[in-house]
């Protein structure tokens, strides 16, 4: 007997395999058609936006476009001595356009990132060229300023040739590219993203530890007190997880100042003298303070629900077996809630290591973290670029996070109140 | 949690070290927000409990910093209230919309790839939102939508549906398939289904969800402050802007209305997570 008569058949006589294939792969598409609205729309306004912040970090051609026959003469050029009166005559023709169209101001902000000095002797060169005389501008070029002698000031041009360059993300890590093409990094004193690269995770990992342990008592106390009781308490939880955070940073910025209620308890008690109070906002200990009592619902919540699901006769059985009450709550208990642990924990650090609000209104000068830098760049330098990078680099150490998150928990296991 | 009769001295002493540690904490939580209730009805302008206060002369307290947030000149805070409703009003009814949808094709079991695509759906909630204000802002001003509501409305739909999918995919977890099943059987379109059996079961997951999308819209700023022009500030715009600048009392006044809408919230969600749970009680 064949194999094909075996086969069983529906009755319009297709193989049932093939019929059930047909359901399935229907449901699918049922399904997937139901997720595809949302889907689509968060590609487009916000997945692909940030694939546009990739873009926007390593494009490099706005220099470029502003001195294209410059980078036509300039490719001929060794690098090694002055350029030669071709090149000279391309730059002249190309920066008489910008200043013509009034755009040279950007030019100069752009090199003079790349080398101090570009904006005085530029803004100096638009003025006299003015009076160039047609032929030999090398020479002439030369005479408005020294620094258009200095061959380090022609290669600085150089470097920003390519359309493309990974320059802003040393920069974010305080390193860069130097006239010999090596990557080295900037001078001690100019090392500022490093310390703010530091900062936010040593900010993000204390307030986790901060919070993990002030919401471990109360989320097991919560998970064992009767139900009215808890219910109650809950309250005390839920309640700021709801609040505006703005109003829970003014509430810190009123306790936290000089003349405030905390200070106030302290000169009370005479911990510190009237006339010392110690500075308590616009520095990191705002930040921490603020920031725990903020993100703890965070913690609280996912510790909370996992201390719901542990038996309370399995502490019993374990002191009935002998055990004291810390040696049954360190070998049963908390094992058991290290789930929730993880969970809690990696949610408070994601959150913890990208916020914005607090550390701006309340941590002053050293209590602000990477996010407040890329704001900074956003709205008062304009670095759009860096901006980008700088919020990309966050963002790759986000997503490794939530990588893990996702790969323990489940993101599907977040629980929200 | 009343400790038994034989319990040692020392762990009786750890009890009470324990309890006290906790209402350290419960106090450190819920205390911050009790601070502005009284400071707002301050008659003075500092914001610290003058001594009239603190006698509780009658004196000391007075209105004025609410009648400044509804009357006084030029004041920004009813173009923000009304911008704020309007943006969250807008904001979650597209993401209850577009999650709750979501959700259902997610809860089925035919669903493809269910894992990296709820993991890219949620995103928007975990990736810091300076990250995602820089993103949303390229977009709306490239599509000239920067400085509208429209822009805000649709960046909050983008912040809100996690929210959404998350708590109607938690409801659906719990439903039982075969009341759909029931009435396909009994020759109900899938629509008509949908509208008389589902949606009545997983509304208390679809009302929380649009709780959580309601706040979340309500309560953001960063996108706003990079999206929003004049025409558009917000309350926490207004809020953010009045903390930077000074701290002036009519903004403790404003806190104080905001911790009371967010108590009726809070109160809301926790009755229709208590009717969930009874419904699917009933499931089971």
């Amino acid at each position: 007997m064949s194999s094909e008569t075996k086969k069983i058949l529906t009755t319009d006589g297709i193989p049932l395999e093939e019929s059930l294939k047909k359901s399935e792969r229907k449901n699918k598409i049922k399904a997937f058609l139901l997720v595809a609205p949302l889907l689509f729309f968060l590609l487009i306004t916000y997945v692909f936006p940030i694939g546009e912040m990739l873009f926007r970090s390593i494009d490099d051609r706005m220099v470029s476009k502003m001195l294209p026959k410059t980078y036509v003469a300039m490719e001929k050029w060794d690098g090694k001595e002055l350029p030669s009166e071709e090149v000279f005559e391309a730059f002249y023709l190309d920066y008489k356009i910008l200043v013509e169209n009034k755009t040279a101001g950007k030019l100069s902000t752009q090199l003079n990132y790349e080398k101090n000095g570009f904006k005085s002797v530029l803004k100096k060169l638009a003025r006299k060229q003015k009076k160039f005389t047609e032929g030999n501008y090398k020479e002439q070029i030369m005479a408005v300023h020294k620094r258009w002698r200095d061959v380090d000031y022609w290669r600085a041009i150089k470097r920003r040739a390519p359309e493309y360059s990974y320059s802003k993300y040393l920069k974010g890590i305080d390193m860069y590219e130097n006239e010999d093409g090596n990557i080295v990094q900037v001078s001690e004193d100019r090392r500022i993203h490093r310390i703010l690269w530091t900062r936010t995770l040593e900010v993000a990992f204390f307030v986790t530890v901060f919070c993990f342990l002030m919401a471990y008592p109360i989320a097991y106390l919560l998970a064992t007190l009767p139900m009215k009781y808890s219910n109650l308490l809950m309250i005390c939880v839920l309640l700021p997880f709801w609040t505006s955070l703005l109003v829970r940073t003014a509430s810190w910025m009123i306790l936290l100042q000089q003349q405030g209620i905390v200070n106030d308890f302290f000169v009370f008690t005479g911990l510190v003298a009237d006339d010392n109070r110690p500075e308590m906002m616009y520095n990191k200990t705002g930040t921490y303070v603020a920031m725990t009592q903020i993100l703890l619902p965070f913690m609280v919540l996912p510790l909370y629900s996992v201390m719901k699901t542990i038996s309370p006769s399995l502490m019993r059985a374990g002191k009935s077996l002998g055990g004291t009450p810390f040696v049954t709550f360190f070998k049963i208990y908390f094992p058991l809630t290290i789930p929730g642990i993880g969970a809690g924990c990696l949610l408070v650090f994601i959150l913890a290591i990208g916020y914005y609000i607090t550390p701006a209104l309340v941590g002053g000068a050293s209590g602000t973290l990477i996010s407040n830098q890329i704001a900074f760049h956003m709205k008062s330098t304009l670095d759009w670029s860096f901006a980008s990078a700088m919020g990309l680099m966050l963002l790759a150490g986000v997503l490794a996070v939530y990588w893990v998150y996702n790969k323990l928990v489940g993101i599907d296991n977040i629980k929200l109140g | 949690m009343a400790l038994p009769k034989y319990t040692e001295t020392r762990y009786r002493i750890w009890h009470y070290i324990y309890l006290s540690i906790c209402t350290f904490v419960f106090f450190f939580l819920i205390a911050p927000l009790f601070v502005i209730f009284p400071l707002s009805f301050n008659a003075e302008e500092f914001l610290v409990f003058s001594d009239g206060m603190k006698r509780l002369d009658p004196d000391a307290f007075s209105l004025r910093w609410y009648q400044d947030m509804i009357y006084g000149t030029k004041n920004p805070w009813g173009l923000a209230a009304k911008n704020s409703f309007i943006i969250a009003i807008f904001a979650t009814l597209g993401s209850v919309l577009l999650g709750t949808v979501a959700a259902l094709g997610l809860s089925s079991r035919y669903m493809p790839f269910k894992g990296i695509i709820m993991a890219a759906l949620i995103s928007p909630m975990i990736v810091p939102l300076i990250i995602s204000g820089v993103a949303i802002f390229f977009f709306m001003a490239k599509v000239g939508l920067a400085a509208t509501h429209t822009g805000i409305i649709l960046a909050h739909i983008v912040l809100g549906t996690p929210f959404v999918v998350i708590t109607v995919t938690a409801t659906l977890s719990g439903f039982d398939h075969s009341v759909t099943r029931a009435a396909a059987s009994l020759g109900s379109t899938p629509v008509n289904t949908f509208m008389k059996i589902t949606l009545p079961l997983i509304l208390p997951g679809v009302i929380s969800g649009g709780l959580f999308a309601f706040v979340t819209s309500f309560d953001e700023v960063v996108v706003v402050l990079f999206l929003a022009g004049l025409d558009n500030t917000t309350i926490p715009v207004q809020m953010w802007t009045g903390l930077r600048e000074q701290l002036s009392p009519t903004i403790l006044a404003v806190a104080t209305c905001l911790i009371i809408l967010s108590t009726l919230i809070l109160v809301t969600a926790e009755l229709l997570r208590r009717r969930s749970e009874r419904i699917r009680g009933i499931n089971r």
